[in-house]
């Protein structure tokens, strides 16, 4: 045999296993997929190149995904830059380091996330804060339909989102019981929370310091109790002469 | 067919892209495999070459993407991507083979392996262009093209590079 014809024989027609799915998640064509323990059970954790693209619960997710986002489903290892955030991101509720695509989304849904992700673990908020923080006081309904569609849900704590009757309401992730689960185990007690809104309650005050909070916030919580004061709402509180805290934003 | 294939990437990139990993993959990886002397790096290389070949071809316009000579140009993007490209792979998904025993590349014939040793006795720039003409089966002018040497200079290592590899045969016999 010659040696071209030698050579040319050394060209085989098999691809190694792996390398059409390696492309495929390479460009984002495919999402790979892991899985991982919450307080609310296994969670499937979809990515891609770009960082964590969805969070599920682990029964089901592979047909709510493609239902969804149209795109294949690989199973993956995260890429090892910030794999091990995920994890953390997890259990603390936010994504910190861990970089997220929210490629699936409008600009507008994206700041309404983005901000949903500065709630700190342990405090919720109204949808109508929200509205506020992005600059759109009046896209309340707007807001409850991006945080509703959180591809992201628990890294982005979109459990710490209320009704804006103080009420804890709905929750995309397996349902209503799931979030009171969440906020019970981040130490924001529902019984509290629904007892606040059947009082309405929407801001409480620091007689010392004259500045009022949302109520799960840090600074309201770490004032003695006798000194806090009730109001039904943040004009209430500001007629009394408090002023809204720098932490929590409550608006007036 | 490559025109066909760059014709169904300007029209629907997404969708058409799956199939030019299948048609292009194969002669790229074992081209590469060739040249460079290692299954891992070979893998890892094809894969860097596709994955930046998508995100340059999402940038063009369509009229580009059917002008292009895919083949060539996948090979350019290959040839430029360096060794730090394996700098890349902690910010990619990795793939989870589930049967990796299973479905592991069949191992290589003898007589590929006593080749690869042959061609690592040649020069880079000779194993190359012996490896794109004989192996994956490039016109010496395309070699030019995305080596970025003279035609010239082409045929000339492609001649020097077999004219080595008979002697290391013959001093094999």
């Amino acid at each position: 045999m010659s040696i071209e014809r030698q050579l040319e024989s050394l060209g085989r027609d098999d691809l190694p296993s792996g390398l059409s799915e390696g492309v495929a998640l390479g460009t984002g064509l495919a999402h790979g997929y892991d899985f991982y323990e919450s307080a609310i059970g296994r969670v499937a954790v979809t990515f891609s190149p770009d960082g964590v693209s969805s969070v599920d619960i682990a029964d089901g997710f592979e047909s709510r995904f493609t239902e969804r986002y149209g795109r294949r489903l690989i199973r993956a290892e995260a890429p090892r830059d910030w794999s091990r955030y995920i994890p953390r991101a997890i259990e603390l509720g936010t994504p910190g380091e861990l970089p997220v695509d929210l490629g699936t989304v409008t600009d507008f849904q994206e700041r309404v996330l983005r901000t949903t992700a500065t709630i700190p673990k342990g405090e919720v908020r109204p949808y109508g804060w929200v509205a506020r923080e992005v600059h759109r006081p009046q896209a309340v309904r707007a807001v409850g339909s991006a945080v509703a569609r959180n591809p992201i849900p628990l890294i982005i704590p979109c459990h710490r989102v209320v009704r804006t009757d103080g009420h804890i309401g709905n929750y995309s992730l397996g349902g209503p019981h799931n979030k009171v689960e969440l906020l019970e185990h981040e130490g924001a007690s529902p019984d509290w929370l629904e007892d606040l809104a059947s009082r309405r309650v929407r801001v409480q005050a620091n007689m010392a310091t004259r500045v009022f909070c949302h109520p799960t916030c840090h600074v309201i919580r770490s004032a003695p109790a006798e000194l806090i004061v009730d109001f039904r709402s943040p004009s209430d509180a500001g007629a009394a002469g408090h002023h809204p805290c720098q932490e929590c934003r409550p608006g007036l | 067919m490559m025109d066909d294939l760059a014709n169904s990437l300007a029209t629907d990139l997404d969708r058409a892209f799956p199939s030019v990993v299948e048609e292009m993959g194969t002669r790229l990886f074992w081209g590469l495999r060739r040249i460079c002397g290692d299954h891992q790096e070979a893998e890892d290389l094809t894969q860097e070459a596709f994955i930046r070949a998508y995100r340059a071809l999402g940038s063009y316009e369509p009229e580009r993407i059917r002008a292009l000579n895919l083949q060539p140009w996948l090979w350019t993007i290959a040839m430029n991507l360096g060794r730090n490209h394996l700098r890349d792979r902690s910010r990619r998904p990795v793939y989870v083979d589930s049967e990796v025993e299973a479905t592991e590349t069949d191992p290589e014939p003898v007589d590929a392996v006593a080749w690869d040793q042959r061609l690592s006795s040649l020069s880079k720039h000779q194993r190359t262009a012996v490896v794109l003409r004989h192996v994956v089966g490039m016109g010496p002018a395309e070699i030019a093209e995305i080596t970025g040497r003279p035609e010239g200079t082409v045929k000339a290592d492609v001649h020097r590079g077999l004219a080595k590899l008979r002697n290391e045969l013959e001093r094999e016999a």
